[in-house]
């Protein structure tokens, strides 16, 4: 479903000296999935490129298998409201389909959806998913990709959600050098096995975008 | 020194580096990480400070009381509602006064993401005569640690830190200091008699505590942390009034700043006037000064109407605009865009522009949380779901934990969910009603938090109730955080009187189904008061545990020690 014609955001490199950069994004899907992990390496890569940032979680009961979403905002300038207005989010990065569509109404116009095309089925009254996959590929910018199967191909099954980082790279406009550090100091205490396992899913996420 | 920190991860590290001796606390979405920050801390460790989980929020706020009595500085942290349980010692703690400083940390949840109410925990400070404190961003709650710890010094008062959902849990860079202050070495309190409350000591300390309001309220309003109101535009001076000035408290003061920067302005261009809240009690003479050069003014503040009410009392009530007459949700957490709708339509900004904002597709559908795979309270609910069909009209009463979702389907299992610990006193108060069978079911936690009592009152009466504690060996909720009785709850049940033959404990799985069964329909048919213990570890930490396990090789024992 990888159907658009991309037109990658400027990069912060491609923007030039003065020009300022923001980039407000949502992540979301089913609790336990891994979202807050990849708000942790956006949010280190961010730090680390001196942008200001403000990300605001969500913990608690909904965490038990219920849908999580995280607001995570990125820019050259002072952030005020911890939380994204609607019609205004530059990217939505989601680990399930159904959950991409849910916060549509906070899409901005030419805003992205990157998300896992795999279902998490855990309702009983889950859609058909032919019909999220139509609705989905009904939108301008999507990236969907199954990031559970290239994990799986991959034996990195516990990097699915740094597959889909990479593969929003572009759509966020960082440096991908800058995530790759990321992952690097955000992962370093678990050992260079699993730092080595997330830069493999990072890159097998760029080349999927 | 520049850190990425959640709200809660600056208070912990603010408390911690104004010299901190000691966190007392529950957990409670959203606080919890205050504690558990503090907790894997380095220099906390190094130091010793106290960390350790306590019982319930009402132990945690007087051992903090007797921290400060030392002279050391103390930290209470806890959600909202834990604020009723610690009331009585967190009221009173301003009859005692304090000598070492004393912060309660109280994490308001409006919308109820992980809750049972709204209540807005300034009309407590407010309520206790106590200063409250309410930062607007990460790190001014970095910063306002160490000026409150300073603050209940120097007042001899506890003071109130109130933060809301959206500032604990949300994440920003903070400047942090490379050095923490040392702690306050141990002091016994001169004034002692102010601790002990006999009517003499209490009304003596009243009448000092209410001759200072006015000087908290003044202080108040030289805080650094109240901004403004500014900038009063250069109309002012010629007589004439702008059309509308704002009011706005911790994170909506966020969502005003957001609007006002980026909606196009109406009012000619000129700047808005705001002012700031970010100290209590209320600075009257700012708000004075504000309203006095507004024809209106709006409110915007997370949680209830604590401001608004109180300036609607000073000022000709029509024109105060919020939460009270609509322009804001009456109730809810504040938005970016309710907050940019009502300022659009009191015309300070210019109508929003359509922002060809998608709706919402009508495929998707709610994901309510449940119970986790593999948790053993599915295997409970199971059970009694089995046994309970046997009976005419069963009620189960159940309690705040993991389990209240037994509530949801499939299981469908209880009836009631009130406060920690109701679960054991309401089927009591119904079996005293007639009911019949009366099923009350606690977790641990919540057990040791607020249901001991309550089982005494059962066992004094011989009350006809089944009481399950569904024992997961944590405080599974709030992500697993130690659980102050666990490996001791058979004997609390028996020295709370519980008869040893109606007291069983079993393992909840799948293929002990017709053993906990048959125990089950055995002691509802019991007519008396009788516990059963289903324990089984938590499967999430579990799956950690065995996680850190796999990741570091084992230490060998300590043969010293052996």
């Amino acid at each position: 479903m990888n159907n658009s014609i991309f037109t990658p955001r400027p990069t912060r490199e491609g923007q030039g000296g003065g020009s300022s950069f923001k980039c407000d994004i949502i992540l979301c899907g089913v609790g336990g999935q891994g979202i807050l992990s990849i708000a942790t390496i956006i949010g280190e890569a961010a730090m680390n490129e001196n942008l200001y940032i403000k990300q605001a979680e969500v913990h608690g009961m909904s965490q038990r298998g219920g849908d999580v979403q995280s607001n995570l905002r990125i820019s050259s300038d002072p952030i005020d409201s911890d939380l994204i207005a609607r019609g205004s989010a530059d990217v939505i990065i989601s680990m399930e389909p159904m959950e991409a569509l849910r916060y549509l109404p906070y899409l901005g116009k030419d805003g992205w959806i990157v998300t896992s095309s795999a279902p998490f089925v855990n309702i009983p009254n889950y859609p058909d998913i032919q019909d999220i996959q139509a609705e989905l590929s009904r939108l301008p910018h999507v990236i969907a990709i199954d990031i559970e199967q290239i994990a799986k191909e991959n034996q990195i099954p516990r990097s699915a959600n740094v597959i889909l980082l990479g593969a929003a790279q572009k759509a966020l406009g960082l440096d991908y050098t800058t995530l790759e550090n990321a992952i690097r100091s955000v992962f370093a205490r678990k050992g260079e096995a699993v730092v080595e396992a997330n830069i493999k899913a990072l890159s097998l996420g760029k080349a999927a975008q | 020194m520049k850190k990425l920190l959640l709200g809660d991860e600056a208070i912990a590290l603010g408390a911690i580096d104004a010299g901190l001796s000691g966190v007392y606390a529950y957990p409670g979405t959203p606080s919890t990480e205050i504690t558990e920050y503090i907790q894997g801390n380095s220099l906390a460790r190094e130091r010793g400070i106290h960390s350790r989980w306590c019982t319930n929020e009402k132990t945690a706020m007087e051992a903090a009381l007797g921290m400060s009595f030392m002279g050391k500085r103390a930290l209470v942290c806890m959600k909202h509602v834990g604020l009723n349980v610690c009331a009585d010692p967190f009221v009173n703690s301003a009859m005692t006064g304090v000598n070492g400083g004393v912060v309660v940390l109280v994490a308001d949840d409006p919308s109820m993401h992980s809750s049972q109410d709204e209540q807005d925990s300034r009309f407590y400070g407010k309520f206790a005569m106590i200063p409250t404190f309410e930062p607007s961003n990460q790190q001014e709650a970095y910063d306002m640690m160490e000026t409150a710890f300073d603050y209940s010094e120097q007042q001899c008062l506890p003071v109130l830190m109130r933060v809301t959902t959206r500032m604990a849990h949300s994440r920003a860079v903070v400047m942090v200091k490379d050095q923490a202050r040392p702690e306050n070495p141990v002091n016994y309190d001169s004034a002692a008699a102010n601790w002990v409350l006999l009517p003499a000591n209490a009304r003596k300390r009243n009448d000092k505590v209410t001759a200072q309001q006015a000087q908290l309220e003044e202080d108040a309003a030289l805080s650094k942390f109240n901004i403004g109101p500014s900038p009063i535009p250069s109309l002012v001076g010629k007589g004439e009034k702008c059309p509308l000035g704002i009011i706005a408290s911790g994170i909506a003061y966020n969502y005003v700043q957001e609007s006002l920067k980026t909606l196009t302005p109406q009012q000619d261009g000129r700047e808005v006037p705001v002012l700031k809240i970010s100290q209590y009690p209320l600075p009257k003479r700012l708000v004075r000064e504000l309203l006095n050069n507004c024809q209106k003014v709006m409110v915007a503040e997370e949680g209830q109407p604590f401001i608004e009410e109180q300036v609607r009392g000073v000022f000709e009530s029509q024109n105060i605009l919020g939460r009270l007459t609509g322009e804001l949700p009456r109730t809810g957490e504040l938005t970016p865009d309710c907050v940019a709708a009502a300022l659009c339509n009191a015309g300070v900004t210019a109508p929003l522009a359509t922002r060809d904002e998608q709706g919402v597709s009508p495929l998707v559908v709610a994901r309510p949380p449940q119970l986790c795979q593999g948790c053993g309270h599915r295997d409970v609910y199971t059970a009694l779901n089995e046994v309970l069909k046997e009976y005419q009209n069963p009620r189960v009463f159940g309690d705040i934990g993991c389990y209240t979702l037994g509530f949801l389907p499939p299981y469908r299992a209880i009836h009631s969910c009130v406060d920690m610990g109701a679960s054991i006193t309401m089927a009591k108060g119904a079996s005293d009603a007639g009911q019949w069978p009366a099923v009350a079911i606690i977790g641990d936690s919540t057990f040791t938090h607020s249901g001991m009592t309550g089982l005494l009152d059962a066992v004094n009466e011989n009350a006809n109730i089944t009481v399950i504690i569904s024992d997961n060996l944590t405080t599974a909720m709030t992500g697993g955080q130690d659980s102050a009785g666990t490996n001791k709850f058979e004997a609390i049940c028996l020295g709370l009187g519980v008869e040893p033959e109606h007291l069983h404990v079993v393992i909840p799985l799948p293929k002990n189904m017709p053993e906990i069964t048959r125990i089950i329909r055995q002691e509802i048919n019991y007519h008396g008061v009788s516990v059963i213990i289903p324990q089984r570890e938590c499967i999430q930490t579990f799956k950690r545990k065995a996680k850190a396990k796999k990741q570091t090789p084992l230490t060998p024992p300590c043969r010293e020690r052996i």
